[in-house]
């Protein structure tokens, strides 16, 4: 509506902020988290035993991790703002001027933890040779590391929540009832253990290449580092299930209570299942690393891993699955529309408050019905411009037109080959809110949805992809009056 | 059509008074960017110093001293850009979301191509010696992160040259076209002459605190070291007395005037002809002497720079306070208009509940 729409019609908006997201999830939890406290351990263990052993490996790994952590993880955490302000600027805008303090916090903080992950990882060798108290206190720096990397976790689980469930936010307007909404504590509870958990199955992988095999030590540091993941891997089960159980209540306001709660029980189920799973995968591998490191191939460590790349996964989607339809549960809907604004785009229609529309390039024109007169294709082509407009901006930020989760994919199954006529994709969009609980219903009037019907249609003989702003740029409505979707009689006998 | 768009705000209150995200905006922007010239100057040292060390080896050494500070400064820049990306989303929440949709492949973009400059940055300081026999692939990958060094700021330059005109936001298609609106290349000029002026600078900062022996291990005296500090630091900023007027020049005219820009611009200039002169002077003094000017200088270019974050914020404000006015506008009527489909809504269905239970 007030931003040019960026648009990726072959993998779909939200799978670019998926990607960057996950990405910067596993390294934050795995490699920052969970490992920066095992690391201080390792080196304040070496340091307590006198074994340089213990100090030579817990720096192979720190360099692993400083590696990492610096370019991709810094990298994927700026470009989740990134892609989330051109997919959803709404949202990304709306939560910033709430959470601005929050986030200036939180960058502070990142701002010590790179500081420290800096200071940490280059001056080791240096304070290391210096003695004992040099030692000691590079040992203290390497937990507020661990702590200041935990912080900057914490303070973005409270946004995190927010956004599934703002709580008392929408009626006391104030950052602090919107940071202490009701899924806050347990998702934290829950991402704690799971980190440590991470970076001890990581670290255990990583032992295998930086020690020989003949070399009791590898013993030593995979029994160490696999009794700490013992200690945390049950607190994972403990803490989901806090977690999972707290979710009804969040999600019971978003979602129609029969088909939501069905859907919920088949993912509790499964998130049951897989959290079973993963936390058994992980006790026999490391209950077998501790009683038979030297038969321990690389890649049986590998498995846990993957088990809990997949639970973080099942356990990620909940976001996703709790605030729908929303983007901002109650506040605003996953198309970037306000709840409040729906009265008005419904009576006056989305187009008539458009500032932007979507140019259709000349492959996008093609497949028009054979015979048309010129002035029949011209009107045609107006509606089509039209129905263009109020679906980029209704829904692409979740749809694509050929892609990844593509309107025309969903339209084929329901209606297969038959033609998509505007009567029939415009009745089903019109109420397909109630029988689909996650999407929001059309925010448009009953002349915009004639509209998308009529370039629903043309989509089904029109397989060009559909460009966004960033290729294409955008046209400036002029006046509001020439984009009203009030038709005109051209454009209705073409909609017809 | 060139109409001038009027998108809407959000409508939620600001978090803070403008003027204290103005000021997280503009300081740690600063910041941000002084780390980013130390980057980039870094990588672009590096290159030049290890083609020199083909024929000198001490010269590769230097390059290696130069290549081990990126490392840090790198961090730093990154992580020190957030806060202020974070300012802008806020103050000029529409510009910038704007400028980053019309430019949208790029924009993402910055993402890999950055990892790809730190990653190669790691490779080829972490692994200088041991491609001691592969001496052209290691300045192939020095040259690479510099190119990478000096495009991704482009990006960043477009989008913040574009956010200011919202009479282009209909005609621009993509980045490229962006790139073409005036002012971008005289600022990008401006931007990439700083860089090895500032990490001139930063050298002599590094070689003054060095102790005797690693001044030793690179095969320089100190004095040489700290006088080709200056040199990086003099020269380029003598090439900005031509590049900053034309950049100055070269702004789009704004609705509202901009002569306190100008007066800032002005001073900043004034500044910077005592401190190109100081630098003149520190890399003609002896051994002896080298130096004593360093503090002076540094605050000057601190001043300097602080002038001309200044004098680019309030040009920034000139460009878009008549439209930001609009938006205002725009986005109130919006909102009574909300309010009252709204009211109008509830009156509907309390009628129908009404019609119902009658």
């Amino acid at each position: 509506m007030d931003f040019p729409v960026f648009h990726l019609d072959f993998l779909g908006n939200r799978y670019l902020i998926a990607g960057i997201a996950i990405l910067h999830v596993l390294i934050n939890h795995g490699l920052a988290v969970g490992m920066m406290p095992l690391i201080a351990a390792m080196e304040w263990y070496g340091h307590k035993k006198q074994d340089p052993r213990w100090d030579k490996l817990a720096y192979k790994i720190l360099f692993v991790c400083f590696l990492i952590t610096t370019t991709v993880g810094a990298l994927t955490g700026v470009g989740i703002w990134f892609s989330v302000s051109l997919v959803n600027p709404y949202s990304i805008a709306s939560l910033i001027r709430v959470f601005f303090w929050a986030w200036f916090t939180e960058w502070l903080v990142f701002v010590t933890e790179v500081c420290l992950i800096l200071a940490y990882t280059l001056t080791w060798k240096k304070w290391t040779a210096q003695g004992p108290e040099s030692k000691k206190r590079h040992i203290r720096l390497g937990f507020a590391l661990a702590f200041a990397s935990w912080v900057t976790m914490a303070i973005i689980v409270a946004i995190l929540g927010f956004m599934m469930d703002p709580g008392n936010w929408l009626t006391v307007n104030s950052f602090w009832t919107g940071v202490m909404n009701p899924l806050y504590i347990p998702q934290l509870a829950f991402r704690t253990p799971l980190a440590a958990t991470m970076a001890g199955i990581i670290a255990m992988f990583l032992i295998l290449f930086f020690t020989k095999k003949q070399d009791q030590f590898r013993n030593d540091a995979l029994r160490a580092v696999g009794l700490w993941t013992l200690a945390f891997a049950p607190f994972v089960l403990v803490a989901g299930w806090w977690y999972y159980t707290s979710v009804p209540d969040a999600m019971k306001d978003n979602l129609g209570v029969s088909l939501g709660t069905l859907e919920f029980v088949d993912w509790q189920t499964k998130f049951l299942q897989i959290a079973v799973i993963t936390v058994v995968t992980i006790l026999l591998v490391v209950q077998f690393a501790i009683s038979r490191p030297k038969l321990l191939p690389k890649v049986a460590l590998v498995v846990p891993f993957v088990a809990i790349l997949w639970m973080t996964g099942h356990f990620e989607r909940v976001r996703e699955f709790i605030r729908k339809p929303y983007v901002i549960g109650q506040y605003m809907y996953a198309n970037g529309l306000r709840v409040e604004d729906y009265a008005l785009l419904q009576r006056d229609g989305v187009l008539t408050y458009a500032t932007y529309s979507n140019p259709l390039t000349e492959a996008e024109k093609a497949e028009l019905p054979n015979g048309l007169s010129e002035p029949e294709r011209t009107a045609r082509l107006e509606a089509i411009q039209k129905g263009k407009d109020v679906f980029m901006n209704t829904c692409t930020r979740c749809h694509t037109g050929h892609g990844v989760n593509s309107i025309t994919g969903h339209l084929q199954r329901m209606f297969g080959d038959q033609p998509w006529t505007p009567e029939l994709t415009a009745g089903y969009i019109e109420s397909m809110h109630y029988a689909q609980p996650y999407m929001p219903p059309f925010p448009g009037n009953k002349a915009e949805l004639q509209l998308l019907g009529t370039y629903l249609q043309h989509l089904q003989q029109n397989k060009a992809p559909i460009p966004g702003a960033q290729s294409v740029g955008v046209i400036v409505s002029g006046a509001a009056a020439a984009r009203s979707p009030e038709m005109t009689n051209q454009t209705e006998a073409a909609v017809q | 059509m060139n109409a001038i768009p009027v998108p809407r705000d959000i409508p939620l209150p600001m978090p803070a008074p403008e003027p204290i995200l103005i000021g997280v905006l503009v300081i740690f922007f600063l910041m941000h960017i002084v780390f980013v010239n130390f980057m980039v100057g870094g990588a672009l040292l590096t290159f030049w110093y290890q083609l020199r060390g083909l024929k000198e080896k001490r010269f590769d050494d230097l390059a290696y001293e130069i290549a081990s500070t990126i490392t840090a400064n790198k961090s730093i820049a990154v992580v020190l850009g957030v806060g202020p990306l974070l300012a802008i989303n806020t103050i000029y929440t529409v510009y910038f979301y704007t400028a980053n949709a019309l430019t949208g492949a790029f924009w993402i973009s910055i993402i890999p191509l950055v990892i790809t400059a730190f990653v190669l940055t790691y490779v080829h300081k972490y692994l200088w010696h041991q491609m001691e026999r592969m001496k052209w692939l290691h300045i192939g990958l020095a040259a690479v992160v510099s190119l990478l060094f000096l495009f991704i700021p482009l990006i960043f330059l477009t989008n913040i040259n574009l956010m200011l005109f919202p009479e282009k936001w209909g005609t621009v298609q993509g980045f490229f076209s962006a790139l073409m609106l005036p002012n971008v290349f005289a600022r990008y000029a401006h931007f990439v002459l700083a860089c090895p002026a500032m990490t001139g600078l930063f050298l002599v900062w590094l070689f003054r605190r060095k102790d005797d022996a690693e001044i030793a291990a690179t095969g320089f005296e100190r004095t040489e070291l700290i006088r080709k500090g200056y040199q990086w630091a003099f020269w380029p900023t003598a090439a900005q007395f031509v590049i900053g007027p034309i950049a100055l020049l070269t702004l789009p005219e704004t609705q509202e005037p901009i002569h306190s820009v100008i007066a800032v611009f002005g001073v900043a200039i004034l500044v910077s002809l005592g401190m190109a002169h100081l630098m003149f002077t520190e890399t003609r003094r002896p051994a002896e002497t080298i130096g004593k000017s360093f503090v002076p200088i540094c605050v000057m270019m601190l001043v300097v720079v602080g002038l001309m974050g200044t004098g680019r914020h309030l040009y920034r404000e000139a460009a878009v306070t008549p439209h930001r006015e609009l938006v205002r506008a725009k986005t109130a009527d919006y909102m009574r208009k909300v309010d009252e489909a709204n009211r109008q809504a509830a009156t509907a269905a309390e009628g129908s509940a009404e019609g119902v239970s009658q």
